[in-house]
Parts: C-alpha cells; sequence; structure tokens
C-alpha cells in the first residue's frame, strides 16, 4: 500500500516536472531571430527595438572592467537607479552579432544581473534597460586584447 | 547523470541571490577544431528561464556571445527561507536541463 502510494506520488512528481518548466519554455520560445542574427549594431537595435525611443539615462551603472586580455570571458553585471525595470539588454557593438543577450525581469526581481560575455574586439558594451515601459541606454568603452569570438 | 546547473542561493532581507553556472560549450560557429581543420558547428543556449515557487519570474534570451560554461546572477524579493526554485535551460539542438532548489 504504502508502495503504491509512493509510486503514485513519484509518478505524479514527475510529471509535473516535466511538463512544468518544459512547456513554459516552449511557450516562452520565441527568440527574436532577426536581432540575434543582426550584423551591425543598429540593424541589431531596430530590429529588437523597432520604432522606440531611446534616451540616454546615467541611472544605468556597468560594471564591466575597461580592459580585458582574453575576450572569450568578460565579466558583466548592470545595475540601475531605474524603477519598474523589466528587461535588461546587452550589446557590444563590434561583435559579429552585437546582440549578446536579453535578460526579462518578469516579477519582484531587483534591477540587477550578472553574467559573462564573449567580446571580439575593443567596443562599446552597450545596455538598453525598459523601466516603466520607457527604454533607456548608457554605453561603456572596453579594450579587448584577445578576441573572444574565435 | 550530473546536472549541468550549479546552483547557489543566499537569502537576506527576504531578498534572494541566486549564482548559477551552467555546463555548456557556447560554441560560436566560428571556431577551428585543432584536430579535423574544420569549423565546430555553432551550439549555444538560447533560453532560460527561473522560477519561484513555480511563477516565472526571470528568463533570458541569450546568443552565441555568451561564454562558455555560462554565469547567470539575479537577485528577487518577496522570498523567504525554503522557498523553492527551478532553472532551466534549452539550447539550440533542442537539449535541455532542469535543477530544482530550495532557498
Amino acid at each position: 500500500m504504502l508502495r503504491r502510494k509512493f509510486l503514485k506520488i513519484l509518478t505524479s512528481g514527475l510529471a509535473v516536472f516535466a511538463t512544468g518548466l518544459l512547456t513554459s519554455i516552449k511557450t516562452f520560445a520565441e527568440w527574436n531571430q532577426k536581432a540575434f542574427s543582426a550584423k551591425d549594431f543598429n540593424a541589431a537595435i531596430n530590429a529588437y527595438f523597432p520604432n522606440q525611443n531611446i534616451s540616454e539615462s546615467n541611472k544605468i551603472q556597468i560594471g564591466v572592467y575597461d580592459e580585458i586580455e582574453n575576450g572569450a570571458v568578460v565579466p558583466i553585471k548592470v545595475e540601475t537607479d531605474l524603477n519598474n525595470v523589466n528587461r535588461i539588454t546587452i550589446f557590444a557593438d563590434k561583435n559579429p552579432n552585437p546582440l549578446i543577450a536579453n535578460f526579462n525581469l518578469l516579477k519582484n526581481c531587483v534591477p540587477f544581473v550578472s553574467t559573462r560575455i564573449k567580446v571580439s574586439e575593443p567596443s562599446n558594451i552597450i545596455v538598453v534597460i525598459n523601466a516603466d515601459n520607457k527604454l533607456y541606454m548608457a554605453k561603456k568603452f572596453i579594450v579587448v586584447h584577445e578576441n573572444g569570438c574565435g | 547523470m550530473t546536472s549541468t546547473i550549479r546552483l547557489k542561493t543566499k537569502i537576506k532581507n527576504n531578498i534572494t541571490t541566486v549564482r548559477a553556472i551552467i555546463r555548456h560549450p557556447m560554441e560560436t560557429g566560428f571556431r577551428i577544431s585543432n584536430e579535423t581543420g574544420k569549423l565546430i558547428p555553432a551550439h549555444y543556449i538560447k533560453k532560460v528561464l527561473v522560477k519561484h515557487n513555480n511563477i516565472i519570474i526571470f528568463s533570458c534570451d541569450w546568443s552565441r556571445a555568451v561564454s562558455k560554461n555560462p554565469y547567470l546572477s539575479l537577485m528577487f524579493g518577496n522570498s523567504k527561507v525554503g522557498d523553492k526554485i527551478e532553472i532551466a535551460w534549452f539550447d539550440t539542438e533542442g537539449n535541455t536541463d532542469i535543477l530544482e532548489t530550495v532557498i
């Protein structure tokens, strides 16, 4: 009896486990092919934020070293004093595909993200933030000595 | 099989910091193999999802320009010790992995 109960719990648990996140991944599967495959910065930003005004902001902090030896691993941390942030997008303007990563902050998130990216050559790192449904951007120039995309 | 995801959580004043490392090659498609002399095909994670108590709170769209063995850190509020955290990724070849843990 106990064994049967245990098996029941186990199988139902597995079913929930398998369907839960995987279906949500599929429903969230839209991935902006055009923007991600764009080969220059203007094309990428226009494809990702079509017909939208982006104003420069000094309330975005881009935590990245000014000079990096190996472009394959560039730690980056983005923080902001802007309120109601629901999206953080990172570009490197000289990369073969300038759009690097987009982060959707859907619920209860602190406006912060940290990751590691590849940068091919000295570039402006551009961060676009959607806050209160307006777009803001900031940039920081970094020097990279070794191509991180090859 | 051991999970491809390593996850650490830390909580302070109801704000949880999540730090994750995913084991993945993140091949750009630009690299040439030392063994075969041919291009290694692109193979990278496109999507990452983070759930807190069964609700999606954070998602990522990634390109090939996220570093090999990706690192991701995020912070969220309204959380307490014992809450459930799930993280899942999905790559260009249809591979996926999920890790579930508690704060």
